[in-house]
């Protein structure tokens, strides 16, 4: 599923090969309307079981986000925020955090190891664990704060949008848990198509009026979707990113930088060449021999003679005669 | 082994051994560092056992080259101090890009390019160990912030990217200036290569041989070892 | 449920109170998200705290803790006053027409007959006047004042927005914003369903919470409708079925009440159960209640159940108490009248109040049995945890065994959910280790105990001797067996009037209707008379097809009773028959029969005019306003305090408490007063977690580890507190430390003039399982029971709150 015979994968990370852009794939998404979410966490349950991992029981904070933050046992994660609106009511914002599998993923671009992360047709974006050298830079990548470094097995781990379950035609597992349609998984546009029916009807008969669809065009769209009753300040869900892009400290250092810097290496080596071949080499001639050795073998023998004046200036030297 | 004579000493053993260690590291630092940086490289990773190892071991052989260095940085440092005559060996930079060397002024140990080398390396390895520092995750991804490291680790490629610059600079000059090598592999060059390179330097070492002080001349009654 | 958990998708108003639907009915809510979506519902919530149900709801009030009779009576009242009532519903399907008894008063807190002497009331003034023959009397005019309606209205008058306010710390305006959205369901095309759990029920009264609910949806013609109805969440899967089943110790199974020591002969019990319709032509479907007994009878002893010794009434219990609750046996075992417990599926010393009085109840005992899947605290409970359980095990003397069981998982069998759906379930692995049917250890355990009473007799051996154990394997019945016996079988073939032959002898029943007070049928629960017929299991049924698209799927599971998912549906239509809301139709008459998507609750060939009413369980044939003399505190619902409350009540502040609410006297001497205790505790549970289970398992204890109590931002201020600082909480009864969570979710409430502070302390931890440890909320809860089914008062407490130190053990956050 990962090679590029099967045509899914349309990006691979640290590769200058261009994938197959045959296959016409329907995008995915995984919508999560957080006006109609609970924050049951069966989604992160089912994300522990699917995935097979278990974080260590922790302990409590003052909060029910447990645990406190994604990590690489922890793939989402319902982080909850207590925030008061201007009309002084009380709105409990509970949203699910996990990777939004951005169409222009960070994380991909950020990966030196080829093929360890990679783009399937779908627009899922997912790490292939034989690949990862668990440097961390898909950390530093992304514009969401997603990616998680182990420090059991060294490797960076996030939200697979359940790719194993989606290629045989599945819906990921926190889909399946979800006990009121919170979570939605179909093809982009039906999810889009039915985000904005939700929006509409926050709008209209809910009183939200900045209800909206989270799908962040900074990152080109995501293939994980919010709806929030206040698209105008997806901060107050727990810091979701207002315009999230890909950090321009990340796009300098993958993007001009690289091409600028193997130009002035290369020319480096280059112009090197070609010194030498002007030039050619810097050699010691028989002049230098004998003048270093009566050089040595004069104050060695304790006649010191006295210091030779200054030179002049450069233009003016002359190679040094040996001395009488 | 003795310099025989007719030679100068220019590096003892350790100093041959530090300079290479250094290089080594240098050269490997250089190999994985870059192919995390091009993809066309990556396969510079099978040279350290795969992408695991290479990420592994980088952060290593860095720390082994900023103590290997930093020891160089000590034993080298009163030479590479700048000097008045410095400004004018740069004045007549075209004669010694041009290998007109009787038209450049006489130059002591260092001539002031191998002094930037000098001081270009120890300042930019000092910010590649603390950006480097910033990104070794495995250690220390609590102390920074990701806009720190992300700003950490586009420092750290870029100091890179200059460091490999002056490694190209040092390792061609040391192929061009022909008779240099022999510095670092047995230690000695000979007197002619001192007289046309670093004849203040070879003066000096005349004038202490002549006095009978230790001094880096073979054959002298009284040979250093260290370089002073 | 009257309705079922599908059924809420139709609602127009889902109201939440006295229960936390989302937050421990995670699955069943997608019911109230559907209603929102598809029906543009408004859901409502009322509730102490600011809950999971509330984050999705579309309006939120708050409420002190026990004071939901204040609230809802005053909604009674913004009904009335405002006339926004379902008339014609009203004025047919309930006895607001009817004339009460002369006698019938309430004056300074109590009703009339109350007997000081001996706490309870003389409820004979609390019936409807009859006329010659024996009839209740009714004023269709409703003119008279001693109509029911009339009486209520004077009754809920007190309960003004102010009052309300007054009592409940709801202030006024989020009062009355509730009572429109309420109100705003009147029409007969609008429903309301009410959704509550044991945040009703957990009261000194809980039944009344209920109850006033119940008027208040009968006012607004929402109980018989799609999308209306009074749902009771149940909080475990099968706790329907326990109830459903009798295991309450007054109970026997379909709601039979088992007999009394006033009733020794059979004839005393029957005389009382005729059920003689009070309004000429009604069903009383309840004049069946021998045929039912009788069949009970024949399949607890077989043919030794017979005419001549009146189906063996003699054998069996009768009560001298109202009730062998919980409450009761700890009372009991503490003052060494019990010495001999079986915990089955129970952990008492996390579930029952007062956890210090339960772990000394249990160290009385000569021997305790716990049957149970897990390490429950109560099978470990004479161990010392230090301050979690400060238990001597070298002063205990109770010999503790722990029988394994499997989980329902590992067998095949039936749940009854709230919807009162029977579903079978198929065994998906087998059982670990030792772990065994609870089905298993009972019949070897009988079978034993029958040994020893034939072998040496015993003071009354009879019921043991004679109970019919015909299972194909005697040490092994199957849950299949079980079931088959539940629905019923013929004994002799079963003719109809005709004389043709309906059932041969040993078929299983098609449903109670073919039940026979002459002992030629069995069937151990009439109410589950229906699942497993000569078709075969219909728990089984899975087919989700839904015709009319009502959420009525009659072919999945089986409904008790009789497949009926709408209870009351006939009542979802108007007099005539026709649907109230045609938009959303159950049953309706179709010129020859009542027909439709559902069971019709009504006789298939009644027609509508024909004078029958709706409600064909009752004598009257239409729901009570007024409840006649069924609840205990009084035919109309009336507000007390908790036992433990920060203010008298300002209704009647010398009658403040339910007076007929169950307290023992050790019991009330630990009750807190709001000069030492100033600060109000509730308690509930938390998604996350399901009570004492799921600490055993890794991912909920992940999901929430550590014990914690939820305190107002304002509270935290006053003490100190800082967020996840450690806190002591306290009442005369013992202390608690733990972490607090500092949240806006809880307000403090103006209550009488001045701030209470209301503090949340949720359920779950305890000594055992994979979670921290902590020491349950049980450990601070009081034991007062309820005045009609002795449920603890967990919802409505009073402590005192500290800020402490870690305690030494505490882990390193």
């Amino acid at each position: 599923m990962t090679d590029l015979q099967s045509l899914n994968v349309i990006r691979i990370s640290a590769s200058d090969a261009n994938p197959p852009q045959l296959r016409q794939n329907v995008e995915v998404a995984k919508l999560i309307d957080v006006t109609r979410c609970i924050g049951c966490k069966a989604c992160q349950s089912a994300c522990m079981e699917w995935n097979d991992y278990r974080p260590p029981v922790g302990y409590f904070n003052g909060t029910y986000t447990n645990p406190h933050d994604l990590s690489h046992d922890q793939f989402t994660l319902m982080r909850f925020d207590e925030w008061v609106n201007d009309e002084g009511d009380l709105e409990w914002l509970i949203r699910k955090d996990g990777c939004m599998h951005c169409t222009d993923p960070g994380c991909l671009k950020a990966c030196p190891a080829p093929g360890a992360i990679v783009q399937y047709s779908n627009g899922i974006v997912d790490f292939i664990e034989e690949n990862c050298i668990g440097c961390g830079y898909c950390v530093k990548g992304c514009p969401f704060n997603i990616p998680r470094y182990s420090p059991v097995d060294k490797r960076a781990y996030k939200c697979t949008l359940c790719s194993d379950r989606v290629s045989y035609g599945l819906e990921p597992a926190c889909i399946k848990a979800c006990p009121t349609g919170a979570l939605l998984f179909g093809s982009k546009a039906d999810m889009t198509d039915v985000a904005n029916g939700r929006v509409e009807e926050l709008r209209g008969q809910r009183g939200f009026p900045n209800a909206g669809l989270y799908d962040p065009p900074g990152v080109g769209g995501t293939h994980v979707m919010y709806v929030l009753h206040h698209a105008d300040k997806p901060e107050i869900y727990s810091n979701l990113p207002k315009d999230p892009h890909i950090s321009w400290l990340v796009q300098v250092w993958k993007g001009a930088y690289k091409p600028l810097a193997v130009a002035a290496m290369g020319l480096a080596i280059v112009g090197s060449f070609i010194h030498a071949v002007i030039y050619g080499p810097n050699e010691v001639d028989p002049h230098d021999v004998e003048a270093g050795r009566r050089m040595v073998d004069r104050r060695s023998r304790g006649v010191i003679p006295p210091r030779p004046p200054e030179p002049p200036p450069v233009s003016h030297v002359k190679p040094e005669e040996p001395v009488k | 082994m003795r310099p025989p004579p007719g030679t100068v000493l220019r590096y003892p053993p350790f100093s041959r051994f530090n300079h290479w260690v250094t290089a080594v590291c240098m050269v490997l630092l250089v190999m994985s560092g870059l192919a995390f940086f091009y993809p066309w490289l990556y396969w510079l990773t099978v040279f350290f056992g795969g992408g695991q190892m290479a990420r592994a071991t980088h952060p290593w052989i860095g720390v082994v080259l900023f103590i290997s260095y930093a020891i160089m940085v000590v034993r080298f440092f009163r030479h590479n101090l700048p000097h008045r005559d410095d400004l004018r060996w740069l004045r007549a930079l075209g004669h010694v890009a041009s290998g007109r060397e009787e038209l450049v002024p006489e130059v002591g140990r260092y001539n002031p390019g191998q002094k930037f080398v000098y001081w270009a390396n120890a300042f930019l390895i000092l910010i590649l160990l603390v950006t480097g520092i910033i990104i070794w995750d495995w250690y220390f991804y609590n102390w920074t912030t990701i806009e720190q490291k992300r700003v950490a680790v586009l420092i750290h490629s870029i100091a890179a990217f200059f460091t490999i610059l002056v490694l190209i600079l040092h390792v061609y000059s040391a192929i061009w200036v022909r008779g240099t090598m022999p510095a670092m592999t047995r230690g000695y060059v000979p007197v002619g290569w001192v007289y046309r390179h670093h004849r203040k330097w070879l003066r000096q070492e005349a004038e202490l041989a002549a006095q009978g002080k230790p001094s880096a001349i073979a054959g002298a009654p009284a040979v250093r070892t260290d370089p002073r | 449920m009257t309705n079922t958990w599908g059924d809420i998708r139709n609602a127009d108003v889902v109201l939440v109170m006295g229960g936390n639907t989302a937050e421990a009915h995670p699955v069943g809510f997608k019911w109230v998200i559907e209603a929102k979506i598809h029906n543009n519902a408004k859901l409502v919530v009322v509730d102490p705290r600011f809950n999971r149900t509330a984050s999705v709801a579309d309006f939120y009030a708050p409420i002190r803790p026990g004071t939901d009779i204040a609230f809802l009576s005053g909604v009674i009242r913004y009904l009335l006053s405002n006339n926004t009532i379902q008339h014609e519903y009203v004025k047919a399907f309930t006895n607001a027409s009817f004339l009460v008894d002369e006698k019938f008063g309430f004056q300074d807190g109590l009703f009339s007959g109350w007997m000081e002497d001996r706490g309870d009331y003389d409820r004979s003034s609390w019936v409807y006047q009859r006329d010659d023959q024996g009839f209740a009397k009714v004023d269709e005019t409703l003119q008279n004042p001693r109509c029911v309606i009339n009486l209520m209205r004077q009754h809920v008058d007190r309960y003004t927005p102010e009052m309300v306010a007054r009592i409940c710390g709801t202030p006024a305006d989020k009062f009355l914003k509730v009572c429109e959205l309420i109100a705003s369901t009147a029409s007969p095309t609008r429903a309301m369903t009410s959704a509550y759990a044991l945040g009703w029920t957990q009261h000194s009264v809980g039944s009344q919470n209920i109850r006033t609910m119940a008027m208040i949806q009968l006012l607004l013609g929402n109980i018989g409708a799609a999308g209306g109805g009074v749902q009771a969440l149940r909080g475990h899967s099968n706790i329907q079925g326990l109830t459903d089943i009798g295991l309450l110790s007054n109970q026997m199974p379909g709601y039979l009440v088992l007999p009394k020591d006033i009733e020794p002969a059979f004839d005393d019990y029957m005389k009382s159960r005729q059920f003689k319709p009070l309004r000429p032509n009604q069903v009383s479907y309840l004049s069946n209640y021998k045929k039912f007994f009788v069949s009970f009878q024949k399949a607890y002893f077989g043919a030794a159940a017979k005419a001549e010794n009146n189906w063996a009434y003699d054998w069996l219990p009768k009560l001298d108490v109202p009730l062998y609750d919980a409450l009761k046996a700890f009372e009991m075992m503490n003052d060494g009248q019990m010495n001999g417990y079986i915990c089955q599926g129970f952990n008492a010393i996390q579930a029952i109040p007062n956890k210090k009085k339960v772990r000394d109840g249990l160290s009385r005992l000569k021997y305790l049995v716990v049957m149970d899947p897990l390490h429950t605290e109560t099978a470990h409970f004479w161990e010392n945890h230090g301050d979690l359980n400060p238990a001597d095990p070298a002063k205990i003397q109770t010999e503790v065994f722990l029988l394994p069981t499997n989980c329902f998982a590992e067998e095949n069998g039936t749940l009854v959910n709230s919807s009162r759906w029977l579903q079978w379930h198929w065994k998906a692995q087998e059982p670990p280790a030792e772990a065994q049917p609870d089905i298993w250890i009972m019949a070897q355990l009988f079978q034993k105990i029958r040994q020893l009473y034939q072998k040496e007799g015993g003071a009354f051996p009879d019921p043991i001797l004679n109970l019919d154990w015909s299972y194909l394997d005697p040490m092994d019945p199957q849950p299949e067996e079980l079931s088959k016996e539940m629905n019923g079988r013929a004994l002799d073939d079963l003719k109809d009037a005709n004389g043709n032959i309906i059932l041969k002898a040993g078929q299983q029943l098609d449903g109670f209707a073919q039940l026979r007070d002459d002992g030629s049928t069995m069937s151990a629960c009439w109410i589950y008379s229906g699942s497993w017929t000569e078709k075969g299991n219909q728990m089984g049924r899975r087919d989700p097809a839904d015709p009319g698209d009502r959420g009525i799927s009659p072919n999945w599971a089986w409904s008790w009773p009789a497949n009926r998912r709408i209870m009351y549906n006939r009542a979802g239509c108007d007099p005539q028959g026709k649907p109230w809301n045609p938009e959303r139709a159950l049953i309706w008459w179709d010129g020859k029969q009542w027909t439709g998507l559902d069971v019709p609750d009504f006789p298939p060939t009644i027609k509508p005019d024909s004078g029958v009413g709706p409600f064909i369980m009752l004598p009257e044939g239409v729901s009570r306003l007024f409840s006649v003399d069924q609840m205990r505190e009084g035919p109309f619902p009336e507000h007390y305090e908790p036992f433990e409350s920060p203010v008298r009540n300002v209704l009647h502040p010398n009658v403040s408490n339910n007076p007929v609410a169950r307290v023992f006297p050790d019991d009330r001497k630990e009750f807190g007063k709001a000069d030492k205790f100033p600060i109000v505790a509730t308690t509930y549970r938390l998604t996350e977690q399901f009570h004492y289970w799921t600490k055993h398992a890794h991912i909920n204890a992940v999901l929430q580890p550590e014990e914690f109590i939820e305190i107002s931002e304002e509270l935290a201020k006053e003490k100190g507190i800082g967020q996840a600082d450690w806190i002591r909480v306290w009442s005369d009864r013992n202390s608690v430390v733990c972490k607090a969570y500092v949240t806006k979710r809880l307000k403090p409430m103006k209550v009488d003039g001045r701030m209470v502070h209301v503090i949340g302390f949720p359920i779950h931890w305890g000594f055992t399982g994979l979670a921290r440890k902590g020491y349950g909320a049980n450990t601070l809860t009081p034991v007062v029971g309820d005045g009609n089914t002795e449920t603890p008062e967990y919802k409505a407490f009073l402590v005192n709150v500290e800020k402490t130190s870690p305690p030494a053990n505490a882990p390193v956050a």
